[in-house]
């Protein structure tokens, strides 16, 4: 017998009530229901009652919807701007290049969703069914998730606080039917906070398989990769490796090539002997990838012959190989 | 308008304008824009004071972009000093700088805040930072529309007659889309922009002198026109800029260091030289219009907002 669920609305993310007081202690900690902060707050009662707490009963859905999904990767960068999801969208095709292979494309960026724009469907929405939300398919076999497909124009901002921002990442991993994956590749917002933390805690039973990190050779870039790698070895993320992205740039005019953003302290190959992490390529500056991503075709497809694809490629290449995939 | 006195509406009284640096996505030069604006209102006039405050918790820039890697602060009775990057100029230091690097041990610290921590840390920033008198405040801000920004405004609320903000953006359709939801924010929560800057347009080959348009090129003035906002000019690419804001010619401050006298006394050299050096590069010539133009839209901008007010 078929065991009919009940269809899991689709929220609109600007009606939800901002309604977590200001200094919530987390419902985790010691102080939960007995902080100053915590008078007046709806939940202060369930938080200061002395039953222990228990896990986020969000989670064992988590794992059963997780269950089908072979490898979870998070993009990280602890800089903005350096192509996360530039690199996110590029993986998400290479791997769903293979007819054979499910992909799924999750945005946890709530306040800057990018990948709906660099896969070109901006405009596309959820629908919701009784088995979740499907998530939108750029083709076959490559389907994805994102807040920008819940806002009703492209100008609306999410103010959000932790909190509710946290919520949104739980439903996405428990209530997207995201059917049977062999990748799911996680696009994050820059810097280390509620978003890395929400998605490292739900799928901490799942396993995620590895971290890439990306970043660009400024000095600016790097300390906050390193402050990145600091935090995986915090939570306990295996580090896959390093892509350096907007590494030297050829200008089209003379081939000459020249370093925009100037490695000024050995750039990331320093990084990774540093810190023993593996530098897994060095993409140059292509202005025909920014271009791609703005009008949301793939360039892998549209410039195979650029130095950036071969770049892109071999990284990708090399991910698999690392991940122990044929 | 019966506005409440608070911890950090005291601290503020000293200070002028404040000016909130801000766009949706990230690393589009929100840092060096709030250093550039920083140093060039510092230039604009023998005594300009200006405040630099980063309130990017969990990346933040600006220590290295003003070389003061490495320092710290220190607690004095009336509050934390902040880190003087003109310390070793003549006459009285005139651009302090705040930041959540100056409190790290180390420069590969992660911050690992959730919300309600990264929101107490900021009230700190604006009610313990003893500022003293400033003429302009600039804040910088990390990507996004998200707790720092709604800290940052609930906190400064009290003060918000002499607050504006400017938003700036890179060319590409996907920088324009978060700008777009950055202008919303500010539209929400009733902030004045003071313009938009476009960074990172085209940049000029070193060997044939050719433009490319890296990240395209009009968008940001295209959509300063449809949104009826001031459009305070686009920045290209600048590598020298790049090159000295990452410091390159920097030796790392060894951390572990014992001769911390004479590790302060280079590093205050060096950052002094910064100012000098800004000056020299072409971004700084296109800066000091962009810089005048706030400096003539501020005090409009603030008598209407007065006028609202009363």
């Amino acid at each position: 017998m078929l065991a009919v669920q009940k269809p899991v609305q689709v929220p609109n993310p600007l009606s939800v009530p901002s309604n977590a007081p200001e200094h919530c202690p987390g419902t985790e900690s010691e102080l939960a229901g007995k902080a100053d902060a915590c008078n007046g707050c709806a939940n202060q009662e369930i938080c200061a009652s002395s039953t222990p707490k228990g896990p986020d009963p969000a989670l064992p859905f988590i794992r059963e919807r997780m269950n089908s999904v072979k490898r979870k990767i998070l993009v990280l960068s602890g800089k903005g701007g350096v192509g996360k999801s530039t690199f996110t969208a590029q993986l998400g095709w290479a791997f769903a290049a293979d007819e054979q292979l499910q992909t799924g494309i999750m945005d946890v960026d709530i306040c800057g969703p990018s990948i709906p724009t660099i896969l070109g469907i901006a405009s596309e929405q959820v629908h919701s069914s009784s088995s979740g939300w499907s998530p939108v398919y750029v083709q076959d076999n490559l389907g994805v998730m994102s807040v920008g497909f819940m806002l009703p124009s492209s100008r609306d901002a999410i103010m959000w606080r932790g909190p509710k921002k946290n919520g949104l990442i739980a439903q996405f991993l428990k209530d997207v039917d995201w059917g049977d994956l062999d990748y799911l590749v996680i696009d994050t917002p820059p810097g280390t906070s509620d978003e890395h933390l929400s998605v490292v805690q739900y799928l901490k039973e799942s396993g995620i398989d590895g971290a890439v990190l990306v970043t660009t050779p400024q000095e600016v870039a790097l300390q906050d990769v390193r402050r990145e790698i600091d935090f995986c070895r915090k939570v306990g993320i295996r580090v896959l490796g390093l892509v350096e992205n907007m590494s030297g740039f050829v200008c089209p005019g003379c081939k000459t090539e020249s370093q925009i953003f100037r490695p000024s302290t050995g750039g990331a190959e320093r990084l990774a002997r540093e810190t023993g992490v593996e530098l897994l390529g060095k993409v140059p500056l292509d202005p025909r990838i920014g271009k791609s991503a703005d009008y949301g075709v793939s360039f892998l497809d549209e410039y195979p012959e650029s130095p950036a694809s071969t770049a892109y490629l071999d990284i990708i290449e090399r991910l698999k190989e690392i991940l122990g995939d044929p | 308008m019966a506005v409440q006195e608070t911890p950090v509406s005291r601290r503020l009284r000293s200070v002028k304008h404040i000016i909130i640096v801000c766009s949706g996505k990230g690393g589009v030069g929100k840092s060096s824009v709030s250093a550039q604006l920083a140093l060039s209102l510092h230039a604009s006039s023998p005594t300009a004071r200006v405040g630099i405050l980063d309130v990017d918790l969990t990346g933040p820039s600006i220590p290295r972009m003003l070389g003061l890697d490495g320092h710290g602060v220190h607690q004095s009775s009336d509050g934390w000093v902040p880190v003087y990057a003109d310390a070793r100029g003549a006459g009285e230091p005139r651009l302090s700088c705040m930041s959540v690097g100056f409190l790290l041990k180390k420069k590969g610290d992660s911050v690992v805040w959730r919300g309600p921590k990264k929101n107490a840390m900021i009230r700190q920033f604006l009610s313990d930072v003893r500022w003293g008198e400033l003429d302009y405040l600039v804040i910088d801000t990390p990507p996004g529309t998200s707790d720092e920004h709604l800290s940052l405004l609930e906190h400064l609320a009290p003060v918000h007659s002499r607050l504006s903000a400017i938003i700036v953006t890179t060319p590409q359709a996907v920088a324009l889309l978060d700008a777009m939801k950055c202008l919303s924010f500010t539209r929400a929560v009733t902030l004045p922009v003071l313009g938009l800057i476009e960074n990172m347009s085209g940049y000029v080959c070193p060997c044939c002198g050719e433009i490319s348009n890296v990240f395209s090129t009009g968008g940001g003035e295209e959509m300063a026109r449809r949104e009826g906002l001031r459009f305070l000019g686009s920045m290209p690419i600048d590598t020298e800029l790049v090159t000295l804001l990452d410091a390159a010619e920097s030796n790392e401050p060894d951390t572990a260091s014992t001769a911390e006298v004479d590790r302060d006394e280079s590093l205050k050299a060096r950052s002094f030289e910064l100012l000098q050096r800004y000056q020299k590069t072409s971004s700084a010539k296109l800066f000091t219009d962009i810089a005048a133009k706030v400096i003539q839209t501020l005090s409009s901008v603030e008598q209407t907002t007065a006028a609202i007010s009363v």
